[in-house]
């Protein structure tokens, strides 16, 4: 059963259901990138345990050119 | 001289990391300049995250990320957590912007972002305007650092208020205060390091030079001779000349 959430920004449709696993379907296993939920912060370490619902948004980000 | 946040920096300069023609002309011109810091964003993973983060750990400066683009305190307190893991620093920007027509800063968003953020052990730098009661309270709330505006980002005007800044660094000597934002050539870096600043923070100036790497040292060296100058104790300009060469012993001419 699959679960539709909007990843920045656009809607995916994901296996999983806890964060860490919903970054590794979605290609971001070994990324250096940083996440929220909802707009909270999910640090690293409370990914495992982080579920997502349906129609959550998850912001993943990474390192950008900035001033 | 002042540190930040415990950390003494070899340069006065920091610089930004945008709107460089390339990865290759970045990292040129931080080598070339000396730069201390590098300010960095984060963004929506789209690819050329992992690739830029592997560039900016080679230039070998520290780094600090900034909250740009954030309009709530709310919005700048999550991004500023994501950037504290992502870059592993309690260095943050702190950008709260109020207007888009001049980038200026929100300072009621701005407080609330700081106090929270210094709450839970950021070492904040907060991007402010010249306001010394803004400065004041953002001091109360635990910012040790300063970097009020020379002009609005991007517009390459320089210091717009010289009065507003010099206020500030007679109000607050032991804050170190960066002027950030509005530097548009090595004359206004040299000016703000003049008044006793203690570092400057640009991009665009450099990144959007016709040879950024030359301008990047250009700005480099103002700093560096305005800060020299600070510290010489610069003579107290008159309105009357006043000879430099001896009158006395000239000779008889007429």
């Amino acid at each position: 059963m699959k679960i539709r959430i909007k990843v920045n920004g656009k809607e995916r449709d994901v296996q999983e259901v806890s964060l860490e696993g919903i970054l590794k379907e979605l290609g971001f296993g070994e990324a250096k990138v940083a996440t929220a939920v909802n707009g909270e912060f999910v640090p690293v370490t409370a990914r495992a345990e982080r579920r997502l619902q349906q129609g959550d948004r998850l912001e993943v980000l990474a390192p950008m050119q900035g001033g | 001289m002042r540190d930040f946040y415990g950390v003494t920096l070899e340069s006065p300069l920091m610089l930004g990391t945008a709107q460089y023609p390339s990865p290759a002309i970045l990292a040129e011109a931080f080598r070339a300049s000396g730069a201390s810091v590098a300010t960095v964003s984060l963004r929506r993973e789209t690819g050329g995250g992992q690739d830029f983060w592997a560039l900016v750990r080679e230039l070998g400066v520290r780094i600090l990320p900034n909250t740009a683009g954030c309009h709530t305190a709310k919005e700048a307190v999550t991004t500023a957590q994501m950037a504290r893991e992502l870059f592993e620093t309690p260095w943050i920007k702190l950008e709260v912007i109020g207007h888009s027509d001049n980038l200026q800063p929100d300072p009621f968003e701005l407080l609330e972002a700081a106090r929270i953020l210094c709450e839970e052990g950021f070492q904040v730098f907060p991007y402010t305007t010249e306001d010394l009661v803004l400065a004041e309270r953002l001091v109360e709330v635990g910012c040790r650092v300063l970097m009020p505006w020379g002009a609005p980002i991007g517009s390459g005007l320089g210091l717009n208020n010289p009065y507003g800044l010099r206020s500030l660094r007679a109000y607050f000597p032991e804050i170190p205060l960066v002027v950030d934002a509005g530097l548009g050539l090595p004359s206004h870096a040299a000016e703000a390091m003049e008044l006793g600043y203690d570092a400057i923070l640009l991009n665009t100036a450099v990144a959007k030079a016709g040879d950024p790497v030359a301008m990047a040292r250009a700005f480099a060296l103002a700093a560096q001779a305005g800060r020299l100058a600070y510290e010489a104790d610069p003579m107290e300009p008159r309105d009357m000349a006043a000879p430099s060469t001896p009158v006395i012993g000239k000779a008889w001419l007429d």
